[in-house]
């Protein structure tokens, strides 16, 4: 009998990423029977004592493991999900979970619902909330096979803190014949805060123009710690880099103050802006969609107001 | 020999509407498309067309099959993949097919594709704007036993083997795979090509096959749903946005960072 909730830590230079202990919050909170976690990688079992809250961590260590392929990640997770026999299984909407999980769920014949932003049990049933049409709709789905499987989109969790570490189950499994090769690996590293992390973000759109409207939405990120973001069409015409893309098929972001410059507010960019604690709008369009979920909004251009934005804030922060 | 690429093409309700016209019949659990507005080609699944193209241009020989699922009306989207350069296409349409969940459309695609028997290369957006999942090509490649690699920036195909430029959040993967193999396409390979008026015309002509589930073999028990669709709705939103005055941006920027720093958000 399948019990219990599975979910997938995940590891970033060799340390667990934020989207670990958020699955094992979620994974609690489903009160579903005992939580497991699965660590897959190569030289990886040092970092399963930094998992906290779950009973048991099953380690897959391989070196064949060392970068990540579709192949031979799904083998390794298939393998600790027919050994654990969960109920449920949580893995990240991260490149990691959402190439992943389609393929491991097929292998154990069931189906996967992909970047839940809400998990509940309802007659000990899992039923899933996930955004659809580009966030304009929610749709809640529940499970005809088992276990059921789910991504979880990164930061719609409160994390799980504290709880012992989970005792360590080896688990071998044969993973070479990867059909999929890993020619090259280039990480885009963008400069200052990490977008993901930040505080605040300062984001800019189509309406900026080109490129070089980006200089003041630089300028008032600096001024404010945060990260500078950009909408898809920006990302798309090669002003900004895509590693700076926030929305639907980029990044999800939830900062403190996420200052949305000369950006409509598409569906597609709320996707990965509308967790955000306040959301500022600059924008000359007074119907424009981004005002009805901004807090506090200026109507106006943005090349006229944001020079004069970054001069009221200095005089501000210096005014304490 | 001449590469056969299969092109899935999705038909989806036009995404680019306000969003203040977007509408949900909860008790249908459907999307209530404004009137007038026609649907059209899921936004990545157009893109996989032109990464089709590109692989045709390049290497000479290739065929291309537009494929797609859904409504007789999908034949629209079809001669569309058709009039960008695709060469013939199959359209699967039943009744069988009228509620399926990702599974039940990888089935019915993969079913078809091993129907064709000699593709060596499927490609598929990344996600339906619809449903924005980005699981179909995934089970696909399940499905039929091939390799398969997500998110493609650049595709290109020699030796027998399939290159792709990944692009991630944080990275750029290039990941290649023996054929026949599946890949998804993302929107930073570019826009797809706009069909000039005797392309369209050449369209008309190519052959589009339309199959059933009894042309390939699938009966319910196959196509029976794994994930259930219990409520669509559209979120409501209650943030009330509070306009700054003033008379100038100067006056306007004053107000906004009062607000902030009052709010203690800077």
């Amino acid at each position: 009998m399948p019990h219990g909730v599975l979910i997938l830590a995940e590891l970033m230079d060799g340390k667990l990423v934020p989207i670990t202990q958020e699955l094992v919050g979620a994974a609690q909170r489903l009160s579903a029977g005992p939580v497991s976690a699965m660590l897959i990688g190569s030289g990886v079992e040092a970092a399963a004592s930094g998992i906290t809250g779950v009973e048991t961590v099953y380690v897959v260590d391989d070196p064949a493991l060392a970068e990540y392929t579709n192949d031979a990640f799904t083998s390794a997770a298939e393998a600790v999900a027919r050994q654990a026999d969960p109920a449920v299984i949580l893995l990240g909407q991260t490149n990691i979970g959402r190439d992943l999980a389609p393929a491991l769920a097929y292998k154990l014949g069931t189906a996967v619902a992909m970047d839940t932003i809400g998990l509940e049990m309802t007659d000990g049933k899992l039923h899933t909330t996930r955004p659809a049409y580009g966030g304009n709709a929610r749709a809640v789905n529940s499970f005809t096979a088992s276990p059921a499987v789910a991504t979880v989109r990164p930061k719609s969790q409160d994390p799980a803190l504290g709880g012992s570490a989970g005792a360590v189950t080896k688990v071998a499994v044969d993973v070479s014949g990867s059909r999929t090769k890993l020619v090259e690996r280039k990480v885009a590293t963008a400069e200052g805060v990490r977008l993901e992390d930040a505080n605040v973000v300062v984001s800019g759109g189509r309406g900026v123009g080109g490129p070089e409207g980006f200089e003041t939405i630089e300028q008032l990120a600096h001024l404010l710690g945060g990260a500078v973001g950009a909408s898809r069409a920006v990302a798309d015409l090669g002003w900004r880099p895509v590693a700076e893309q926030v929305g639907l098929t980029g990044k999800v972001v939830s900062p403190d103050l996420y200052i949305a410059v000369a950006i409509s507010g598409a569906s597609q960019h709320m996707a990965g802006c509308a967790g955000s604690k306040n959301i500022i709008a600059i924008n000359k369009d007074a119907d424009a969609n981004i005002f009805k979920a901004a807090r506090f909004g200026i109507v106006g251009d943005y090349k006229a107001v944001m020079p004069a934005l970054i001069e009221a804030v200095k005089k501000v922060k210096a005014e304490g | 020999m001449t590469l056969h690429i299969v092109v899935c093409v999705k038909q989806v309700p036009d995404w680019d509407i306000p969003p203040s016209s977007f509408k949900v019949d909860e008790a249908a659990k459907k999307v209530v498309p404004p009137a007038g507005v026609a649907p059209v080609p899921s936004q990545f699944d157009a893109i996989a067309v032109e990464a089709a193209m590109r692989i045709k241009d390049a290497t000479g020989d290739a065929r291309v099959t537009i494929m797609s699922l859904g409504a007789a009306t999908a034949r629209d989207v079809i001669k569309h993949g058709l009039a960008m350069g695709g060469d013939e296409g199959v359209l699967l349409v039943d009744d069988a097919f009228n509620s399926l969940d990702s599974n039940g459309t990888a089935t019915v695609l993969s079913t078809a594709i091993k129907k064709l028997g000699d593709v060596d290369l499927v490609l598929t957006g990344r996600q339906a704007v619809d449903w924005d999942l980005g699981v179909t090509g995934t089970l696909i490649a399940e499905m039929v036993g091939a390799p398969v690699i997500t998110f493609a920036k650049a595709v290109t195909v020699a030796d027998g083997k399939v290159t792709v430029q990944r692009v991630l959040p944080d990275a750029f993967e290039t990941v290649e795979a023996p054929l026949p193999a599946v890949v998804t396409v993302s929107n930073e390979l570019g826009e797809p090509r706009y069909p000039k008026l005797q392309q369209i015309m050449a369209a008309a002509k190519k052959q589009v096959n339309t199959w059933g589930a009894g042309d390939l073999g699938l009966d319910a028990g196959a196509l029976a749903p794994k994930l259930t669709l219990e409520r669509l709705f559209v979120p409501v939103t209650d943030t009330k946005v509070e306009i700054m005055e003033g008379d100038t941006p100067e006056d306007q920027a004053t107000a906004l960072a009062k607000k902030l720093h009052d709010a203690k958000l800077i």
